[in-house]
């Protein structure tokens, strides 16, 4: 195999497959009826084990729609509890699983639509000490998380037990799905070598997802697991689909396996797992600057004595209109280093971002354009301010 | 000879936001500099300080990558689509300081 034109075999060997009850055979029947499927694709599907990793936007519409679908054993990964701002697209939790641990609220749900799934829980983080023993147990790991490091480890675990990882990630209106899997085609670092240095990139929860987008991504991932389960489907496998909400088009392109990947190629380097918080340069080395912080309280206290601070608000517009910072002057991060001019280096600058974050890379654009003054980031940001100082604002 | 390049979501910040662009260019290098000339803000984010590309960000043109097809160097035809697919992560924060 060596690209998307082939198709699959099912990846569940037939020794491993039981007869179908009654029940399950009337629960199933639209599989059963679609000749692609049928009674053995359905009986791969009841023998398989597949582990998603995060049950978030995307792991909310895997975990359901496998667990519909008839997936024997469904592992879910996700050390988070629910929170408000979750609940706008994930939707396998509900409001009143706020607090719950994730895991919990999920296998909740998958037993509720479908008792027969075997759904087995790690409350937990997936790090390089656990994803092999927690992966090795599995058919195929469906990646629902929403981190670098996370993905690195995922893809390599995968790599070095020789499984596919279905991959689909989310940002803004903007989607990407494929099947990585050494050995049929590309992984993940063939793709990508390297992750963005950190913050270079925002994150969904600085820079916003659309709600349905994880539930459309995660659901094209869903399709892709149980295609590789059933067997004789064109997999995602060396494509790479990307997906603009917004505009609603879908592009596809085409992935090579890279020879020289440090994992799958042909000459290795990495053999066992590796450090992913220092390899996504999320460990700090020495000779990156560190600024000093303000909280809240301390910035109130002092605006109150009459002490002159610039506020700088790095936040974006569209941000800005859903809290103001009362007094600041908005200057985005990507403009910081070319509006130098606008500070005085004689007085002491404040920098807002939403929470206390972002805001540290205006910060460093301007210490790398020469600025001289006094720089303080405000701790956790404008949800601080609306916390500890103004409750009436809202946080975000 | 004219291009459509295609700016990613995560990169809008530094194109004023702009979502693509018809570039004049018969390489892939002089789109993707012509970019970086218009948007000075966003050549930190495509380039290593060495000069070459970043790897979190491949370069399509049309359906292929660039990598196996001679890198920035890559021949450019009219109307072709030069796309920009940077990697994206989801929701949680990367950043610590």
């Amino acid at each position: 195999m060596d690209g998307g034109d082939d198709y699959m075999n099912s990846i569940i060997t037939d020794d491993r497959l039981t007869e179908l009850s009654n029940d399950e055979i009337a629960r199933y029947s639209r599989h059963l009826l679609l000749p692609d499927i049928g009674v053995e694709g359905q009986k791969r599907l009841k023998a398989a084990k597949v582990l998603l990793v995060g049950t978030g936007g995307l792991g909310a519409p895997l975990a359901l729609y496998l667990a519909a679908a008839g997936v024997g054993t469904l592992g879910i990964v996700d050390f988070d509890v629910v929170e408000a701002s979750n609940l706008q697209r994930q939707i396998i939790h509900s409001t009143r699983d706020i607090d719950r641990p994730k895991v919990a609220s999920a296998r909740d749900k998958i037993k509720g639509l479908n008792p027969n799934v075997n759904v087995v829980v790690y409350d937990t983080t997936l790090t390089s000490a656990n994803a092999l023993d927690i992966i090795r147990d599995y058919d195929i790991v469906a990646d629902g998380t929403d981190n670098y490091q996370t993905r690195y480890l995922v893809n390599d675990a995968c790599v070095l037990l020789g499984k596919p990882n279905v991959y689909g990630s989310v940002f803004q209106f903007e989607g990407q799905a494929s099947v990585f899997y050494a050995g049929a085609g590309p992984c993940y670092r063939c793709l990508y070598p390297a992750p963005p240095p950190p913050g270079l990139v925002p994150s969904c929860s600085e820079g916003g997802v659309m709600g349905v987008l994880p539930g459309i991504v995660g659901t094209i991932q869903a399709a892709e697991v149980i295609k590789l389960i059933v067997g004789g489907a064109d997999s995602l496998i060396g494509r790479l689909l990307l997906f603009d909400a917004w505009g609603m088009k879908f592009r596809e392109l085409k992935l090579e396996h890279d020879s020289n990947c440090p994992i799958c190629g042909d000459n290795p380097t990495i053999h066992e797992l590796i450090d992913y918080e220092q390899f996504c340069g999320l460990k700090k080395t020495h000779e990156e600057k560190k600024f000093d912080t303000i909280t809240a309280l301390e910035l109130k206290a002092r605006l109150d004595a009459g002490e002159p601070i610039q506020l700088i608000d790095t936040r974006e517009p569209h941000e800005r209109a859903i809290v103001k910072f009362p007094n600041a002057v908005a200057i985005p991060i990507g403009q910081a280093a070319r509006r130098i001019d606008e500070l005085d280096p004689n007085i002491d600058a404040v920098f807002i971002c939403k929470i206390g974050q972002r805001s540290v890379f205006a910060m460093r654009a301007l210490d790398e354009a020469g600025y001289t003054g006094r720089m303080l980031n405000l701790q956790d940001g404008v949800n601080a301010w609306a916390r500890d100082v103004d409750k009436s604002l809202p946080t975000y | 000879m004219a291009v459509t390049l295609l700016v990613p979501t995560a990169l809008r910040t530094f194109t004023d936001g702009k979502k693509e662009l018809e570039i004049a260019a018969t390489t892939v290098g002089e789109a993707v500099t012509a970019l970086a000339d218009t948007y000075p803000d966003i050549k930190k984010h495509l380039y290593e300080d060495s000069g070459e590309l970043r790897s979190f960000i491949n370069i399509f043109v049309g359906e292929t990558n660039i990598k196996s097809t001679g890198g920035l160097g890559t021949a450019v035809r009219d109307g072709d689509t030069v796309m920009l697919v940077p990697a994206i992560a989801g929701g949680a924060l990367t950043v610590n300081n």
